[in-house]
């Protein structure tokens, strides 16, 4: 299974979920509608030829853009086929959330956690959105571009000397 | 109440204060703060070929509770800070802490939001090693300037002085000072 046939299994089942596709050096990425990625996710698990059936990471990424500032990515390897895809869904600043893709991969728990923590991106329906790094008590995400680099004085309060 | 009685004699509580320093610092037991590289040098500063027990503090304690010194071997995080404090809270009077190398010292490397930018600003600091680890020597050499500090420190009388800075490189031939 090549990339193309990857593309022509999404572009049949699933192709209103689709916004664009992107290849760079044999990586292939596919641009997810939002609020279809726990559809687009649970089809290229299940999918017999697909069978993407392991996330390696999902990760967000700050643009520090007008529109659409926030990412999500999604790294789905499959086993079966040996073969890695990545999903990406753009969010705009205002409304940061996504739906959880822990209903259909499990491994993605932390990962959300992880990206909640770091870029303040809500996951909907994620069974436990804890920070993953930072303590509890933290209010602000370090990973977003705004945030400066040597953090917002008594935001993590030290012990008393 | 009797120590008071002593004081005011003078001459005698001199000479206990000598006996009491001399006693202690030459036993001091560590409580191994190891939280990143820095622990391996610690280790090997353990290890026979370095032989920490030839300044006597060579039992390592991994309960604060039988400690003397805290070795703080690694980069404290905010997160961490926490934990440090209280194993040092929990260490009986008196107590001592060396900060090995420059993730303890002043954040090393890391100059970033999540780590403490010196362990100073949450505890006291007696002894600072610089070196990113510092070699097994230069610990070695802290902790004599520690054994100093304790025999040049009243202990009956109360008072102390500041810490004492270890530089960078390699540390002045302890070999020739135990000797």
């Amino acid at each position: 299974m090549n990339n193309a046939e990857i593309v022509e299994i999404l572009k049949r089942h699933v192709p209103a979920s689709i916004l664009a596709v992107e290849e760079f050096r044999g990586d292939l990425t596919v641009v997810v509608r939002r609020d279809d990625i726990v559809r687009v996710a649970e089809f290229i698990k299940t999918d017999s030829s697909l069978a993407f059936d392991l996330v390696i990471d999902v990760l967000g990424v700050d643009m520090y853009r007008p529109e659409e500032r926030f990412e999500v990515i999604y790294i789905i390897y499959s086993l079966v086929n040996k073969r890695f895809l990545r999903l990406k869904v753009r969010l705009p600043e205002d409304t940061p959330t996504v739906p959880t893709v822990t209903g259909v991969w499990p491994g993605a728990n932390w990962h959300e956690r992880e990206t909640w923590d770091m870029f303040g991106i809500k996951f909907a329906g994620h069974p436990d959105l804890r920070r993953l790094y930072m303590p509890e008590e933290f209010e602000h995400h370090p990973l977003r571009k705004d945030f400066p680099l040597m953090g917002i004085p008594d935001s993590l309060p030290l012990p008393r000397r | 109440m009797a120590l008071e009685s002593l004081q005011r004699e003078g001459y005698l509580v001199t000479r206990l204060d000598e006996v009491i320093k001399w006693a202690r610092k030459n036993s001091l037991w560590p409580m191994p703060m190891g939280i990143s590289c820095c622990a391996i040098e610690m280790m090997a500063t353990a290890s026979p070929r370095f032989d920490i027990s030839r300044f006597g503090s060579e039992v390592m304690r991994f309960t604060p509770r039988q400690c003397d010194v805290m070795i703080v071997a690694g980069t404290v995080t905010y997160k961490m800070s926490k934990v440090v404090r209280k194993i040092y809270d929990q260490m009986p009077d008196p107590k001592w802490v060396i900060s090995m190398g420059a993730c303890a010292s002043s954040g090393g490397m890391f100059r970033s939001y999540a780590v403490v930018q010196g362990i100073d600003q949450f505890m006291p600091v007696d002894v600072f090693v610089a070196g990113c680890p510092p070699r097994p020597e230069n610990l070695l050499y802290a902790l004599m300037e520690l054994q100093k500090k304790i025999q040049g420190e009243p202990q009956l009388g109360g008072g102390g002085s500041g810490p004492v800075h270890i530089p960078e490189g390699p540390a002045p031939s302890t070999t020739a000072q135990s000797a």
